[in-house]
C-alpha cells in the first residue's frame, strides 16, 4: 500500500505561548513538535507498510522550521517527504491547505491518506475530510484500527460515549487517525543516519498558488480568553495549601 | 425577508441527540440579536417523532429530510442529502453541534458547496452588521474571533456546552414540519457502516461518582499514579485520567474523562497536572466544584477551576492526603 501521511508542526504542548507585539498572532520563538495525532497517523502508516509492503510518504506545509517534522518522520521509517515550504501556508484556512496538498500530489497515486484527527494549534479537525472531498475519495474519521481486506479496508471508528463502529471502505480513501491507535516508536540512530539520504521534495507557494483561493474564514483577533469563572487561588507552603483545601472541602464543597 | 439560520439537528435510530438543543439555543440567541429567523432540519429515515420533538421549540419550520438511504449514517449519504436541501433552501447560516458525526460529514458538505466551515465555536459576537464566531485556539490558551469572507451559506459548529440546551425556547404552538424526500442514490454511498458497539463491559461508572480525582500529563510517570489513587481513596472518590494517560496504558480506558471518554458531573473534580486542553475539559465542565493543581499558572484549567493551586503536585498531594486523613479520623 502506498500511504501519504499529512503532518503538522505545532508549538510544543508545554511551550509558554505569548501574543506577538502586534497582538495578531503568537510569538514564533517557541519550541515546536509534530502534532500529536499526526505522530500516531505516521506510526500507523509505518505499521501498515511493515505488514503489507508499499511506501510511506510524508507531507507538511509551513516555513523552513517545519522541515524538522519531515526529518523525524524519515528517521522513523518514512520513505520520502514533500515540503510545501512558505510561511504563508500557516495562515491559510482549512480548505486552502487541503487544496494545496491536493495540488502537490496531483501526479501521485496513493491508496491511503492519513491525517491526525485534529491539530493541537487550530483544532479545525477538517483538513483530512476536505482533502477527501477535493480528491473525490471516501473517508472515515477518528480511526482506532485498520484492517486490510480483499477489497478495501475495514476501519474501527471511535464514536461518542464509549461506542465504536466498524466501517468498510474502498480504496483509495482518507482516514483521520485518533491518538492512542498504536504505540509510538522512537527513531533509531541508523534511522536518523539513513534519513539524510532520503528524498525531500520542496514545493514553493507559487507552484500551488493557482489551486488556492482567498481565505473564507478569517481570524480577526487572537486574545487571552476572559475568565468565565472566578478562581480562588490557594497559596502557601504545601501543608498550608492542604489545610486550606480541606477547609473548603468541609465548609464549601461539603464532601468531608 | 430576514436571513435564515438553519439548525441541522442530530438523531440516531430516530432518537434526537440532546446536544441539538444547545445549537437551537445558540441559533435563537443569534437570531434575536441579528433580527434573523431560525429553521431546523433533521436528516435520516423514520424520523417523524424526532422532527416533531424539534418542532416544539420556537423555530419557524422543521424539515425532515428523509430517504431509506439515510437509515444508517454515512458521510456520503448525509452530505449529498443536505447539499441538495441547502442548495434549494439557501439559508444564510447553517449551525450544527460539534459532534463526532458532524465532524465526519460537515467539512465534506461545506466543501461540496465550495465553503469552509468554522468548527468548534464556543460563542458568537455581533460586530456592527457582522457576525463573529469565537473559538479556542492553541488548546484553549487563546481565543480567536473568526469572521466569514465570501458568499453565504456560512457553516459553523458549536462545541458541547457552548450554550445551555435547557435555554432553548419553546414555541407557543408546534412549528410546521415538512417532510422532504431526499434523492440519495444508495449505490453512490461508498462506505458500509456496521452496528455501534461498546468494548468489553466497563468496570467503573465515573458518571455516578460524587468525587473524582483526575490525573493528566503532569503525573509524569506511571508509578506516580499511585499517589493520585491514594488521594482518591482517602476522599472516597474514583480515580480518572485524561486521554494521554489512558493512551499510554497507565490507566484503563474506562477511567478516561474527555470528549471521547465519559462525561462526568461530580460534586468535586480534583484535577492534578491536567492542563485543561479543550478535549480534556469537555467531559467535566458540569462538575459542581473544580479544584486544579498545576505547575503552569497559564494552564487553561485555571479558567474553569473554582480553586486553583499553582505548584508542584508531588509536594501538594502528599500533604493533602495527610490532611484529608486527619479530617476524616
Amino acid at each position: 500500500m502506498k500511504i501519504l501521511v499529512c503532518l503538522k508542526q505545532v508549538p510544543q504542548k508545554d511551550a509558554p505561548l505569548k501574543l506577538n507585539e502586534a497582538g495578531a498572532w503568537i510569538r514564533e520563538d517557541v519550541s515546536y513538535e509534530v502534532n500529536e495525532p499526526d505522530a500516531y497517523a505516521l506510526e500507523e502508516a509505518l505499521r501498515q507498510k511493515e505488514k503489507h509492503g508499499g511506501e510511506v510518504v510524508v507531507i507538511t506545509a509551513g516555513p523552513a522550521r517545519a522541515q524538522q517534522v519531515l526529518r523525524e518522520a524519515l528517521a522513523k521509517g518514512a520513505d520520502r517527504a514533500i515540503h510545501l515550504e512558505d510561511a504563508a501556508f500557516v495562515s491559510l484556512d482549512a480548505i486552502n491547505i487541503a487544496r494545496a496538498f491536493a495540488a502537490a500530489i496531483k501526479d501521485e497515486t496513493f491508496d491511503l491518506i492519513f491525517t491526525g484527527l485534529q491539530s493541537d494549534d487550530y483544532g479545525y479537525a477538517q483538513t483530512g475530510v476536505i482533502l477527501a472531498e477535493l480528491l473525490g475519495w471516501p473517508h472515515a474519521t477518528i480511526i482506532m484500527h485498520i484492517e486490510k481486506q480483499d477489497s478495501g479496508i475495514r476501519v474501527k471508528r471511535e464514536l461518542e460515549a464509549g461506542y465504536f463502529q466498524y466501517v468498510d471502505i474502498p480504496l483509495p480513501a482518507v482516514l483521520t487517525i485518533q491518538s492512542g491507535i498504536n504505540k509510538l516508536r522512537y527513531a533509531t540512530l541508523i534511522g536518523i543516519k539513513q534519513a539524510k539520504n532520503k528524498p525531500l521534495r520542496k514545493i514553493g507557494l507559487s507552484e500551488v498558488q493557482s489551486a488556492i483561493g482567498g481565505n473564507q474564514i478569517k481570524i480577526e483577533k487572537l486574545y487571552v480568553p476572559q475568565k468565565s469563572k472566578k478562581t480562588e487561588m490557594i497559596e502557601g507552603a504545601p501543608a498550608e495549601i492542604a489545610k486550606k483545601i480541606v477547609d473548603h472541602l468541609r465548609n464549601d464543597v461539603r464532601v468531608l | 425577508m430576514p436571513e435564515t439560520i438553519l439548525v441541522v439537528a442530530e438523531q440516531h435510530a430516530g432518537k434526537l441527540n440532546r446536544v441539538s438543543w444547545e445549537t437551537v439555543a445558540g441559533a435563537q440567541a443569534i437570531a434575536a440579536e441579528m433580527g434573523w429567523q431560525v429553521e431546523a432540519a433533521l436528516a435520516g429515515n423514520g424520523i417523524a417523532a424526532a422532527a416533531a420533538e424539534l418542532a416544539g421549540k420556537k423555530v419557524g419550520k422543521v424539515y425532515a429530510v428523509e430517504s431509506p438511504a439515510l437509515a444508517d449514517y454515512t458521510p456520503d449519504g448525509f452530505a449529498a442529502a443536505l447539499k441538495q436541501f441547502i442548495t434549494d433552501k439557501k439559508p444564510h447560516l447553517v449551525l450544527m453541534p460539534h459532534t463526532y458525526q458532524v465532524r465526519d460529514f460537515a467539512p465534506k458538505l461545506a466543501t461540496s458547496l465550495g465553503r469552509c466551515l468554522i468548527p468548534d465555536c464556543i460563542g458568537y459576537k455581533k460586530d456592527g452588521n457582522r457576525l463573529l464566531f469565537t473559538r479556542q485556539m492553541f488548546q484553549g490558551k487563546f481565543a480567536a474571533d473568526v469572521s466569514f469572507a465570501g458568499e453565504p451559506p456560512y457553516f459553523a459548529t458549536f462545541q458541547n456546552g457552548a450554550f445551555r440546551g435547557d435555554k432553548a425556547e419553546a414555541g407557543s404552538a408546534p412549528a410546521p414540519v415538512e417532510t422532504i424526500t431526499a434523492k440519495v442514490d444508495a449505490a453512490a454511498i461508498r462506505t458500509k457502516p456496521h452496528e455501534w458497539f461498546k468494548e468489553a463491559k466497563q468496570a467503573v461508572d465515573l458518571t455516578q461518582a460524587e468525587i473524582i480525582v483526575s490525573v493528566g500529563r503532569g503525573i509524569k510517570e506511571q508509578k506516580n499514579i499511585d499517589l493520585a489513587k491514594q488521594l482518591a481513596d482517602s476522599l472516597g472518590g474514583e480515580l480518572a485520567a485524561s486521554r494521554p494517560i489512558c493512551d499510554s496504558g497507565w490507566l484503563p480506558m474506562d477511567r478516561q474523562v474527555g470528549s471521547s471518554g465519559q462525561t462526568v458531573a461530580p460534586k468535586l473534580y480534583l484535577a492534578l497536572g491536567i492542563s485543561g486542553a479543550i478535549q480534556r475539559i469537555v467531559g467535566m465542565k458540569g462538575s459542581r466544584t473544580i479544584i486544579a493543581v498545576n505547575k503552569d499558572a497559564e494552564a487553561p484549567i485555571f479558567e474553569i477551576a473554582d480553586y486553583g493551586v499553582v505548584g508542584n503536585l508531588f509536594d501538594v498531594v502528599p500533604a493533602l492526603i495527610e490532611e484529608v486523613k486527619k479530617a476524616k479520623s
